[in-house]
């Protein structure tokens, strides 16, 4: 029973360290995209937007005029104007002015490259933009203001930029890819993994043997979570030394959401996997439920900007469960019974679906 | 006392299995005897996989009773596992193993020691390549190696799927070479599907021909020949097939097949050297002229077709 245990977890290990593509998903992606989102919204960024001028042919056009007095000459791009503002602690803003035509501004438009159109008509200028857009919006009331001579910063306030732990948008990004990582790893290394040995049907070679399904389904799990493990120690150290995240509240907390959390997962995959037969289907499967919540459980932005109605339903979603307990604790400083709730429903819908699938699975 | 080696080791009756509105088997029996080597002959969706799964204890029969070592699969599954040895179609080991990995992982299944696995990298000359990964072996490493498997616990008997399908010659020579072996050293017992008849003949002293869920003939080869009450054949090519006369009433021979697209007759006949003659000089007459003429002894392949009016790669 022992030799069958170690033999069988040795080989789940080998199977994972030898796969080069398993050890950049499961450890340096997380990693990369840490460094690349903690970097690119950790400094003041120069903001730059740019809006394509429709000037009209007649002499006294005010568009014409402005650009002319109040904009410089692109350096690299002959044809277009450019007008910075420093706001000082908002960083620089630049704003690019395109001139051309109606159809060829419609062009660059659906092609993402502009956020406004403007034109003139009556002496007054028109601003053609898709409300339902942000950057566009954020795009009108810089360059409306600007237009307009308004000083965008009031004078009567003072910009104080928040730096303090756990109000960065590090310290938002770390727990959600924390959460994001061992999902996928659960999902994909089990709920994949099983699925791809029953479609080579070495599963039913397997089970026709003495080997104890139980030891296999075990050391499987076992396996599956100290990759989470070491998952979980290799972003937390990495995020530690370059970004300076620490989690604030109860390590205890910490490790029953990270154990709540991959059981959650482990689950899941048993489950999906029970009577998948084909890799292509369990990929479609996969896909299903992790797309979705990857969109809305507030993973790389707060589900706070989704419509009220569906924030409740959001709150409930298993990520978003996982991702916000991890939050709580290493940003706000909570301890476990501040998150017995989402650990509980964790941890019993992961035994729930761990033994449905159990009971339906099929071997052959 | 009762004798062991006069007890089938494989026993069963009147298995029946049906999938959906498709008959896999029709109400089989068969018995395996100690030491015996058997084949299970017939084309594609004859019934042959599932009829060895059923034997394997990996799908239940409809009705009918099936026994190894005179035990039932319900609740004796590992004793029974521990006592024989499979390799199913197409089983594709995991590819970042080695393979003595993948042969250390199922012996640890067996509680089997290291010095096994040695043994049978020896058997399936795997020893050069006990280091590469599995996703490295060719296809027929591959096969030795699912051998291998199934021969790490000893096993009495050896259920084999097409175990040479897709291999080249010199790799299912190799694998009949074992098979062989382990024959002679160790008395094992084999059932062994194939679409070959040529490794049914060389491996096999009985063959099951089957097709469509049941069993139409089975024997030794001398069996199976004698019972078709004929051992030879002659074979022509007819160049012109508006010309070729009635033999309905010729002596000596038994039956006349036509292949259309090629106009090739195969005429099945008891007495050769008599009948050829007769034959000639009756075509002559009518002159109708051949070519490509042969006189054989039948062979598995003609009584296979005979049986099922198909050819065993269909």
């Amino acid at each position: 029973m022992l030799k069958q245990f170690t033999q069988l977890l040795s080989i789940q290990f080998k199977e994972f360290f030898r796969e080069p593509g398993a050890l950049f998903w499961s450890f340096i992606f997380p990693i990369l995209m840490s460094f690349a989102l903690g970097m690119a919204f950790s400094d003041k960024p120069e903001m730059s937007q740019h809006a394509a001028v429709v000037i009209p042919s007649t002499d006294s056009s005010f568009l014409k005029t402005y650009l002319s007095n109040n904009c410089s000459k692109s350096s690299s791009q002959k044809n277009e104007y450019q007008k910075s503002v420093d706001y000082k602690e908002l960083g620089k803003t630049t704003t690019h002015f395109i001139p051309t035509t109606w159809k060829e501004s419609e062009i660059m438009m659906k092609r993402g490259q502009i956020e406004l159109i403007l034109t003139e008509n009556k002496g007054k200028i028109n601003y053609h933009f898709d409300p339902a857009n942000f950057t566009s919006r954020l795009a009108y009331i810089i360059v409306s203001g600007m237009m307009d001579g308004k000083n965008l910063v009031s004078t009567n306030s003072v910009i104080k930029p928040l730096q303090t732990k756990g109000t960065r948008y590090i310290d938002f990004l770390v727990p959600g890819l924390l959460a994001m990582g061992i999902m996928s790893s659960c999902l994909w290394g089990i709920s994949y993994g099983l699925i791809e040995k029953r479609s080579k049907k070495l599963l039913r070679r397997l089970v026709a043997t003495p080997m104890k399904k139980s030891l296999f389904m075990i050391t499987m799990f076992i396996s599956r979570f100290v990759f989470a493990l070491l998952e979980t120690v290799a972003l937390l150290t990495f995020a530690y030394f370059v970004f300076d995240v620490t989690i604030q509240g109860s390590i205890i907390a910490f490790a029953a959401v990270i154990i709540s959390g991959s059981f959650f997962f482990m689950g899941l995959s048993i489950l999906l996997a029970s009577r998948t037969a084909n890799t292509q289907v369990g990929n479609g499967f996969i896909s299903a439920i992790t797309m979705p919540m990857m969109l809305l459980s507030g993973i790389f932005f707060s589900y706070s900007n989704f419509p009220d109605v569906m924030i409740p339903i959001i709150k409930y979603l298993p990520l978003t469960l996982f991702a916000d307990s991890l939050r709580s604790i290493i940003n706000e400083g909570f301890g476990i019974m501040d998150i017995i709730q989402p650990l509980l429903i964790l941890t019993i819908t992961g035994l729930t679906t761990f033994f449905i699938g159990l009971k339906i699975y099929k071997w052959y | 006392m009762t004798d062991t080696n006069t007890q089938p080791i494989v026993k069963a009756v009147n298995i029946k299995k049906t999938f959906k509105d498709v008959i896999a088997l029709a109400g089989v029996d068969l018995e395996i005897m100690p030491s015996e080597y058997t084949a299970l002959l017939g084309p594609n969706g004859a019934g042959k996989t599932t009829l060895v799964e059923i034997i394997e204890g990996i799908q239940k029969p409809d009705s009918g009773e099936i026994t190894l070592f005179g035990k039932h699969w319900s609740g004796n599954k590992d004793e029974l596992y521990k006592q024989i040895g499979l390799s199913f179609q197409e089983t594709k080991f995991e590819d970042k193993l080695t393979a003595a990995e993948t042969l250390k992982m199922f012996a640890a299944f067996y509680g089997l020691n290291d010095n096994r696995v040695e043994e049978i990298l020896n058997i399936v000359n795997l020893q050069e390549k006990r280091k590469s990964y599995v996703v490295n072996l060719s296809g027929g490493q591959r096969q030795k190696l699912a051998l291998g498997i199934a021969l790490l616990n000893n096993p009495k008997l050896l259920i084999l799927d097409e175990p040479t399908t897709g291999l080249d010659p010199t790799a299912r020579r190799e694998i009949w070479a074992i098979l062989h072996e382990l024959k002679k050293n160790h008395g094992t017992s084999m059932i062994l599907t194939t679409h070959y008849m040529e490794e049914a003949e060389n491996l096999c002293e009985k063959i099951v021909i089957i097709d469509k869920g049941k069993v139409l003939a089975k024997g030794t080869l001398e069996q199976l020949i004698a019972d078709s009450k004929t051992s030879e054949i002659v074979q022509f090519k007819v160049l012109d097939k508006s010309t070729f006369p009635d033999f309905s009433k010729f002596k000596n021979l038994r039956e006349t097949q036509w292949e259309d697209s090629t106009n090739v007759v195969t005429m099945s006949v008891d007495n050769t050297s008599a009948f050829l003659p007769e034959m000639v000089s009756y075509l002559n007459n009518a002159g109708c002229k051949i070519s490509e003429l042969r006189c054989r002894y039948v062979t598995l392949d003609d009584l296979f077709i005979r049986m099922t009016g198909r050819k065993l790669t269909d």
